[in-house]
């Protein structure tokens, strides 16, 4: 497959160990996101931009690690409310108060992914929740972040005290560029000796052991550098819609960029992002049929697991005969 | 009376009661939870959900057919039982061959599905169920007030945690599905319906849900959510006592629930939280968890 | 007629194609050996006429009526009864519940008394899981069980595999036991000398098909042929 990069392409690229057909992908999503906050409201993009985010860090873990954690809810509302809290209380730049929240997020991470890798399979995405559901309860109870009504009116500030973040084009910008760095980061792990590594624990955990390999290091990394992205797509979240509440760190919220990675296909790179788009457009397109929403969601679930397992991208890539 | 650290008697004995009853619940979930994985393979996650239904049923049976307490507790188990049988052959039948993770996704998306519709009908907010003229007062026991229907739910949940105990490990039929279990393709071999033993397993697996919501019913309020959040405080209940014993998830369940008590006598904050916490412990003691076999 | 008539049988493990057209007979009353080197197919053969793999296709005829398209739980019930390799003894279950877990698919079956005066050791262990057992007890057990149920037709897979030689007689006294009472035997064996003590023919096993068939009175006479087969 690396082939197929020996055009001769960009300089940082190459240094990617990317086939030419991905760096078409990413130069085709570039131009269409450049594009797309002229068609579509820039507000609804970042969003989409955000959960993608959030959904590459799932299937991070799960496409890459063979790992379903039902619980990244808490490393993406804690982040969110870390931020809410470093920009609107500590006056902090935007950029600093979303790193303060995926400063939080790798705490986490660092706490529940050493405990949880103790556990496999099924065991695992239990204990993630149960995690995640005691970050919920801590949210409900501590002074912090307001209780139900979160933390409303963030300032979205000036980047580096220099950009103004106010205008919804600028901040696009700013969440696209966001984007692309964290894209371009999980690209490069991935495709390292150490997500190799990750898939051939994913495919035969047994034997990765056998041939020497410390795997439950290689899975904490992993859920570490998850959390982490979890922690980036939170952070931005909270300093775009100037709010953290429950709803972030609340089970459902798991629950949703599961299905967003699954419907997008889980074991591929970009299927989170469509998966991502895909829910939150209709999130947004539906929002006026109230708590019908959740149940096409759940739907979209059931008639995910048992018709189209390997997902939109999935689908396309087995069609094509090439890993996307 | 005496003191116990301070804490009047009263206080503690009736947090211990609470936690008793929440423990019964914890029990009976996590017992279903277990019959289940053990046969299916399949984490159940739409258990908060059918546990909802079954109070929800009860509800139903008083409101629109004037069916009382005593017959719900038999009628609304079976209903959520038969649905379960229909969500078996219909859906899960499918993902017996697949990684396990796929039956969690897919139950949970049934959990998603079924707690919507209850709330576009019911609304979010709990509707009373009132309690049967039976269950009504209590006793005096001395050290504390026992309300008679708080007594019911302990009770019926232990005997019913037995009652399966029993069927699982001294009957005939108990030994088809242990035997089941841990080797299906043989136990076929032998003659026996395994993939019946599955159907039956998980409608009654749904059906001790759907007990514990009629349980549940005139205790706490009957609304769409209320399964939502009690099953994960089950999951981590399962991980802490592992899944592989059916004595173990009653003890376990029971167990958590007067922990949970005690702390909110002592500790109240940390109440909502505790279980997470001895689970925490648990994964680092004994990652196979209490009763569990190491995978 | 033969009691069970095997024609052009395959089977597929997942993707790969392990039996490639097993074709043999077995007489009524008679004990039979499937012989042959690891991964002949032998145990193959057993499991597909007993249903436990289902990508087979060809024909088996068990009394005259083609089984290839019944379930496991079919055939067990048309009067075939399985003791698989590993023995199968559950661990969840004692000795006493795994003696009595196969159901009686007919009438003719023996007592659980037969069973102990057979198998004395097991009378003993009854409340002890059955895993708990030797090695032997457990293959006493595994046959034991069987034989209750009033099949008839018994598939055996390598019953004296890791056994002491004094149980090793005992198994062999079983069978030759169970075939005067009636039994008809099918037998996966590795255990060249065992097989000629207790069997009436052996089939040759080679590459997933039946190569050869030798009677056991002229054993002696194919010694040579034979261990060219076995590699012995």
């Amino acid at each position: 497959m690396p082939t197929h990069s020996s055009v001769p392409v960009a300089a940082p690229f190459r240094k990617l160990g990317m086939p030419r057909y991905h760096l078409m992908i990413m130069l085709g999503l570039a131009a269409v996101l450049s594009v797309a906050p002229f068609l579509l409201y820039p507000i609804l993009m970042i969003k989409i931009l955000c959960f993608a985010l959030f959904a590459c860090s799932v299937n991070l873990l799960l496409g890459y690690a063979g790992l379903l954690s039902f619980g990244h809810a808490a490393y993406f509302g804690m982040s969110s409310y870390v931020a809410a809290h470093a920009a609107k209380v500590w006056g902090l730049s935007p950029e600093l108060a979303i790193l303060c929240g995926v400063g939080i997020a790798v705490l986490l991470g660092c706490i529940f992914g050493a405990l949880a890798i103790r556990r496999q399979g099924i065991y695992f995405a239990m204990v993630t929740l149960a995690f995640a559901q005691m970050v919920y309860f801590f949210a409900l109870q501590a002074p912090f972040t307001g209780g139900e009504d979160g933390i409303q009116k963030v300032p979205r500030g000036a980047l580096f005290g220099l950009i103004p973040l106010a205008d919804d084009k600028t901040l696009y910008w700013f969440v696209l560029v966001v984007f692309f760095a964290c894209l371009l980061a999980l690209y490069r792990i991935i495709h390292s000796p150490f997500g190799q590594v990750l898939k051939a624990i994913r495919d035969n955990e047994a034997r990765a052991v056998s041939l020497g390999y410390r795997v439950n290091q290689y899975k904490f990394i992993a859920f570490v550098l998850s959390a982490a992205l979890a922690g980036v797509a939170g952070g931005t979240k909270a300093i775009v819609f100037q709010l953290a509440t429950l709803t972030d760190v609340y089970w459902t919220m798991s629950g949703e960029v599961v299905l967003m990675t699954l419907i997008g296909g889980m074991y591929t790179f970009f299927g989170p992002i469509v998966g991502a788009a895909l829910v939150v457009l209709m999130q947004n397109y539906l929002a006026s049929v109230g708590d019908w929403v959740t149940v096409i969601q759940g739907l979209v679930f059931v008639a995910c697991v048992l018709l189209f397992r390997e997902g939109i991208v999935g689908f396309i890539a087995s069609k094509l005969k090439r890993p996307l | 009376m005496f003191d116990l650290l301070g804490i009047p008697p009263q206080v503690l004995f009736s947090q211990l009661l609470l936690g008793l009853i929440n423990g019964a619940f914890y029990a009976m979930l996590s017992l279903g939870l277990a019959v289940i994985f053990g046969l299916l393979n399949i984490v159940n996650f739409a258990h908060g959900a059918l546990y909802m239904m079954g109070a929800f049923g009860a509800w139903m049976l008083l409101n629109y057919l004037g069916i009382g307490y005593w017959w719900a507790l038999l009628l609304s188990p079976l209903m959520v039982g038969l649905f379960g049988v229909l969500i078996e052959r219909l859906l899960l039948r499918w993902l017996y061959d697949l990684d396990h993770l796929y039956g969690m996704i897919l139950t949970f998306g049934l959990a998603l599905v079924i707690t919507g519709l209850f709330r576009n009908f019911y609304g979010a907010t709990g509707m009373p169920y009132t309690l049967p003229p039976l269950l009504t007062g209590g006793h005096n026991l001395g050290f504390m007030f026992l309300p008679n229907s708080r007594a019911f739910v302990i009770a019926s949940s232990l005997i019913v945690c037995l009652s399966t105990w029993f069927v699982i490990e001294r009957t005939r039929l108990g030994s088809y599905l242990r035997a089941a279990t841990e080797n299906p393709a043989l136990t076929e071999a032998f003659g026996i319906n395994v993939s019946l033993l599955v159907t039956m397993t998980y409608g009654f697996g749904v059906a001790l849900a759907g007990f514990a919501g009629v349980l549940a019913a005139p205790i706490y309020s009957v609304n769409p959510t209320m399964g939502s959040d009690l099953i994960i405080v089950v999951f981590a209940v399962v991980v802490i006592g592992g899944m592989g014993s059916i004595l173990g998830s009653i003890i376990t369940g029971f167990s958590l629930g007067i922990v949970e008590g005690l702390t909110k006598v002592f500790w109240p904050e940390a109440s909502a939280t505790v279980i997470f916490v001895i689970m925490a412990i648990v994964l680092m003691a004994k990652p196979a968890g209490l009763f569990g076999r190491s995978s | 007629m033969p009691l069970l008539a095997v024609k052009e049988l395959e089977a597929w493990y997942g993707e790969s194609h392990v039996l490639h057209g097993v074709t043999f007979d077995v007489p009524s009353g008679e004990v039979v050996t499937l012989l042959g080197r690891n991964g002949a197919g032998k145990s193959t053969t057993l499991k597909a006429i007993i249903g436990i793999m289902r990508r087979r296709k060809g024909s088996i005829r068990f009394s005259g009526k083609e089984t290839i398209g019944l379930s496991a739980r079919a055939i067990a019930r048309s009067g075939i009864a399985f003791c698989p390799e590993d023995r199968g003894i559950y661990s969840s279950l004692n000795v006493e519940e795994n003696l009595r877990l196969p159901p009686v698919v007919q009438d003719g079956g023996l007592s659980v008394d037969e069973i102990f005066d057979m198998f004395p050791n097991l009378r003993e262990r009854l409340k002890s899981p059955g895993t708990k057992l030797s090695g032997g007890e457990q293959q006493m057990l595994a046959i034991g069980r069987i034989l209750r149920t009033g099949a008839k037709f018994l598939l055996l897979d390598e019953p004296t595999e890791g056994l002491a030689p004094v149980i090793v007689q005992q198994i062999g006294r079983t069978i030759k036991e169970l075939k005067a009472r009636g039994f008809t035997i099918v037998l996966v064996e590795q255990n060249f000398h065992f097989a000629s003590t207790v069997a009436d023919r052996h089939y040759v096993m080679e590459h997933g098909r039946v190569v050869d068939m030798v009677p056991n009175a002229d054993l002696a006479a194919s010694a040579a042929k034979l261990s060219r087969y076995l590699g012995v």
